[in-house]
């Protein structure tokens, strides 16, 4: 049944290579408080930016007015009258503008942007700054909008026999939800620093330095050479910080070209969470055809997802969702239909998971309904249908190696003690209503996922990523655009090229991302960081070494396929013959310079055509199942989670001890989303802003964790590695929702599982 | 920038209260204070910070004549450390330890708490439950007003323009128990959704029962107490009680509904032997 034995593999601090965990390399300065965020960088001369924002979810401005009697001297003004270039914030489509002239779309749409050096002064101006806008109506529904920004359809067989079937049971239900807020850390945060040349260097907190490299350059009407963009140590980022950088960098470019002077920007809590981009809302309707034995046969799906006011990231984001919502299992019929539409409200863009956590929910849930509707265990539903190689997608697309879906869903079974917890939960659930034990109730319930490695569709082809790197006196550089962003980008890089030089960890170091230095190797998103880059700086790795095999060879008179590097030492027949420093140096002395640079090919035989939406959607797929324990207290209607184990298989762990911090930190972040995280809108606009009223898990609201991982290298993958960052977001979630309905015999088909809907669910006639 | 005076003794105080410069505002833990003034709200108004931190006269806790005495700046770090409190008012110390976290616990005081008036404030309903009384004092003299006559409406209270709450006396009747839950957003740094507190005596001969975040005040539920001095129907006294609003937190119908589950779950409890009240 499995294509290879899933293998167990645990943490090990005492080596530096690949599969073991060495000390992350950013770690100590992060833990001392050395690490210089954005906001700890000085600039000489540099002001302060601030934004003047719409106010009014839908309109057409008629003037903006500086009054008067105010005190300007010292405050530099931009409207987008200023703009030299292009007005617009660069991504999928053209049409957002850098600052409204016109029309104003959202609350939060800029304006205006005001700098001064003093802040309690740039404060008092933003008062001073009268847009007035004649009011539309704005559309805030997403059910209700008709302008569709981009829609998909997936077809496989023929879904119409399978309903008209009687022997089939359909199965139905819609599930909604929200919006989800990052909430890194730092804020978003950008300095801009104007140049000589009429040009302009950015600092900030970012994902993506080339996004701004590259949208600079049109809204500022300069070329390649006039900007370098630098990403800093920034603070998380989620998605969060994949396209808006380049809004809050084109604002302190603005005003850093007027003044002539660095202007730094950085957002308060509650600008940023009500200004920046967001999870996209989603409603998800499911109609399915099941043998009364559980077998799935045809699946009818469609997805509305709310884009917010502009286009940005939303039609991958919708792509990725829709190619994910039949989840991780078989369907030989299957019409899924997915169509992102606007409303006026802030942008929604990328966040872990890409749309997969709104249609995972959606899949899963339903997985749950069927099987209560069918008398079903739904343990038993989903190893009947989960997805083993072979099998087709929807989009035709045949799994050939590295699937897992089976095995992660029994592991977590067995670990959780699911079938023992389930029968309990039945068990009480048929206890008389009064008894003091009836005033908690507990359940358990799991989930599984599948999440695709890189970009969707044809977008790595379309990228061609180039990273590598350069020798150095001392050992080699990286050079890439990946940011690390907490996720460990710096440690697994430079384990992956110590890996394929044959040298210690600490002879790695990783150039400054600077995109006038640095390949473009893509943006730092899609999971594709470790699989896409890491893959490819270990190609340009092994060609480095190839080329210094070959300079050994001749400076020591030995025959090149002889010679290898172990532990920084150059050797041939058992014999050392050179540290790796030495020769670096001689060779650098004697031929100059050595950057070895590869670009990411992909796989042969993953294609896709986007016109009719089939073919390898992904060149492969991590898989993950997740089961969780719960107690629902009958008083309050909390939930209190119990226990929590995952099953995690990504190919291969790199650095098995940052793989579990992106477990653990996505499940929490995923827990977030199933039971807590809500956002409050009253006529577009956002009321709960802060990290007071935006509730987040804190500690307390964790349970403990078992995070297996299991391995099922990829043969593409560096040593086997496929994508994890986004994976575990997707499946806590629905398994929170089937935990839930174990526990109270009720499915609650909207997220956050709040109290207040599990109120109503228990109440309800 | 607002002008801050800090002093080290009540008359070093009384006299600035005196003095009344315009728009004077009392800074203790200043744990809601510079929360409001970071978010600007009502920044217009302060004038002038009376900051009170280094008072000791407010400070401490003690047991005198059958009242346990709370100063005023005691914090709740303090509270939930004093061993008479664990021993006397129990309940105290366990709602001290569900407000915020650490840091506010180590800089957040119980005068603060009462003062700020918050319909959400977590002590307040154990206050009035407990039948507290608040020591007043300012250049006029000291006195004392009993909690329940202290919260007069949203966020207004008894106390005057030129006087400080100098401490918080707790009766201590032999048979009665202070119970109390609260139902936050989630299980640390969470603002209520409601806190219901009750206090009894075995068989329930006499009651009182308080609530927060369920109306304009921090509010003595009657008509609950009533209900369960007499065995009548508690739930529905309740409801005549609260006035719960939908707001950010919650909405009105959870905000009754779980209210009366959990008053009846303590008023259930009360018969048994007290004890720590754990997280929900
Ligand atoms: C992150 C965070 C979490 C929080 N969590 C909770 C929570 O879970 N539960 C809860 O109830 N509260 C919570 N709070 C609110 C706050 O911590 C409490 O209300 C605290 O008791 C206030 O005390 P303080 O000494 O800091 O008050 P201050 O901020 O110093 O003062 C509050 C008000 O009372 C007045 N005042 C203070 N002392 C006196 C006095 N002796 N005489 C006259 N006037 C006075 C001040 O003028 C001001 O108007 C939280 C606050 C924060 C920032």
């Amino acid at each position: 049944m499995f294509d290879k034995p899933p293998t167990m593999k645990h943490a090990d601090n005492s080596k530096s290579t690949v599969g073991h965990s060495p000390p992350r390399k950013d770690g100590p300065d992060k833990v001392t408080g050395r690490a210089r965020y954005l906001d700890d960088l000085a600039f000489p001369g540099q002001l302060w930016g601030r934004t003047v924002r719409s106010q009014v979810p839908h309109g057409r401005i008629r003037s903006i007015e500086f009054d008067p009697r105010f005190d300007w001297s010292g405050i530099v003004r931009v409207t987008a009258a200023d703009i030299p270039g292009d007005n617009i914030v660069q991504l999928i489509e053209d049409d957002q503008p850098m600052l409204a002239h016109d029309m104003v779309k959202h609350r939060e749409e800029p304006i205006a942007l005001l700098a001064c050096a003093d802040r309690e002064r740039l404060e008092e101006a933003l008062l001073h700054v009268d847009v007035k806008i004649d009011p539309l109506p704005p559309v805030l529904d997403l059910l209700l909008s008709t302008h569709v920004f981009k829609s998909y359809r997936i077809e496989a067989g023929d879904i119409k026999p399978a309903f008209a079937d009687s022997s089939l049971r359909v199965v139905e239900g819609i599930y909604r939800v929200g919006h989800q807020e990052q909430m890194y850390i730092e804020p978003n945060a950008i300095c801009a620093v104007p140049r000589e040349d009429f040009g302009v260097t950015i600092y900030g907190s970012m994902q993506c330095p080339f996004y701004i490299h590259r949208g600079l350059q049109r809204l500022l009407k300069i070329n390649d050479s006039q900007i370098a963009v630098i990403q800093v140590v920034t603070g998380g980022g989620f998605g969060g910080k994949e396209d808006y950088p380049t809004v809050l960098a084109g604002h302190a470019a603005l005003l850093a070209r007027k003044a002539g002077k660095p202007v730094k920007m950085i957002y308060k809590r509650e600008e940023d969470v009500a200004a920046t981009t967001k999870r996209h809302p989603a409603v998800l309707r499911y109609r399915t055809a099941v043998k009364p034995d559980g077998e799935f046969v045809a699946c009818e799906i469609d997805v509305v997802m709310d884009g917010g006011a502009y286009v940005t990231l939303s039609p991958v984001v919708a792509s990725r969702g829709v190619l994910h919502a039949s989840g991780a299992y078989r369907w030989p019929h299957a019409r899924i239909d997915c169509r992102v539409v606007q409303t006026h409200t802030p942008p929604n863009g990328a966040f872990r998971g890409f749309g997969v956590p709104q249609t995972l929910f959606g899949c899963e849930a339903h997985v749950e309904k069927i099987a209560l509707e069918l008398g079903l265990d739904p343990l038993l539903v989903r190893r009947k249908n989960a997805l083993v190689v072979g099998d087709v997608m929807p989009t035709g697309q045949r799994l050939t190696e590295s699937v897992s879906a089976l095995p992660v869903l029994e592991a977590v079974a067995a670990r959780s003690g699911y079938a023992a917890k389930r029968e309990a939960a039945m068990e009480a659930a048929r206890l008389p209503a009064g008894s003091a034990r009836a005033r908690k109730r507990r359940g358990i319930g799991l989930s599984l996922a599948l999440h695709g490695a890189g970009f969707t569709g044809s977008g790595e082809a379309h990228l061609k990523s180039r990273a590598g790197l350069e020798l150095t006196a001392s050992g080699a550089r990286v050079l890439s655009a990946s940011t690390d962003i907490g996720q460990g980008t710096i440690t697994v890089f430079s384990q992956l090229a110590a890996e394929a030089l044959g040298v210690p960890l600490s002879m790695i170091e990783v150039a400054v991302n600077d995109t006038s230095r640095v390949p473009d190797s893509g943006p730092t998103v899609a999971s594709r960081t470790t699989m896409v880059v890491g893959g490819t700086i270990a190609r340009a790795a092994e060609a480095m070494a190839r080329v210094l095999q070959g300079y050994v060879a001749q400076t020591h008179a030995v025959p090149a396929g002889e010679v290898c590097c172990v532990g920084g030492i150059f050797a041939a027949r058992g014999r050392s013959l050179a540290p790796f420093e030495s020769i670096a140096r001689r060779y650098l002395d004697e031929r100059g310079p050595l950057v070895c640079i590869e670009q990411y090919e992909l796989p042969p035989g993953v294609q896709w055509d986007d016109a009719a939406y089939r073919g390898s959607a992904y060149p492969c797929y991590a898989w993950a199942a997740t089961a969780v324990e719960l107690e629902v207290d009958l008083d309050t209607y909390e939930i209190k989670l119990l226990d929590l184990v995952t099953a995690s298989e990504f190919g291969k762990a790199i650095h098995p001890v940052l793989a579990e911090g992106q477990i653990e930190g996505g499940t929490v972040q995923a827990l977030g989303y199933a039971l807590l995280e809500e956002h409050i809108y009253v006529d577009g606009r956002l009321l709960n802003t802060r990290m007071q009223n935006y509730i987040i898990p804190t500690a307390l609201d964790v349970p403990p964790m078992t995070t297996l991982i299991l391995e099922n290298p990829y043969s593409r993958g560096p040593h086997g590695a496929k994508g994890l960052g986004e994976l575990p977001m997707d499946g806590p979630a629905p398994a929170v929702a089937a935990a839930v309905l174990s526990a109270i015999g009720k499915l609650i088909p909207d997220l956050p599982i709040s109290p207040e809907r599990v109120m109503k669910a228990l109440h309800a006639a | 920038m607002i002008p801050v005076t800090s002093v080290k003794t009540l008359p070093e105080a009384y006299a600035l209260l005196q003095a009344r410069p315009p728009g004077l505002r009392v800074l203790a833990g200043g744990t809601d204070l510079m929360v409001a003034i970071n978010a600007r709200v009502g920044l217009d108004r302060i004038g002038h910070v009376l900051d009170i931190w280094n008072v000791r006269e407010l400070r401490g806790i003690a047991l005198q004549d059958n009242f346990l005495r709370i100063g005023a700046l005691t914090t709740y770090t303090e509270i939930i450390h004093s061993t008479l409190v664990n021993t006397q008012l129990p309940a105290l110390a366990a709602v001290s330890r569900e407000v915020g976290a650490w840091a506010i616990q180590n800089r957040g005081t119980l005068g603060g708490n009462v003062c700020n008036a918050s319909p959400a404030g977590d002590t307040l309903p154990l206050l009035l439950a407990a039948d507290a009384r608040f020591l007043l004092g300012g250049p006029r003299g000291e006195r004392t007003v009993v909690a329940e006559e202290f919260f007069l409406a949203y966020r207004k209270t008894a106390l005057g323009a030129d006087e400080l709450l100098l401490r918080v006396d707790f009766p201590l009747p032999d048979a009665a128990r202070l119970a109390y839950r609260k139902v936050g957003t989630r299980r640390a740094q969470s603002i209520s959704k409601t806190l219901i507190a009750v206090r009894a005596t075995p068989g329930l001969r006499e009651v009182r029962i308080a609530a927060g975040c369920v109306a304009p005040i921090p509010l003595r539920c009657r008509r609950a107490e009533q209900a369960a001095m007499s065995g009548g129907d508690v739930r529905a006294a309740l409801q005549l009680d609260i006035s719960p609003i939908n707001d950010i937190r919650s909405t009105i119908e959870y905000r009754r509904l779980v209210s009366a589950n959990v008053l009846l779950q303590l008023l259930k409890n009360m018969g048994t032997p007290y004890s720590l009240p754990g997280r929900p």
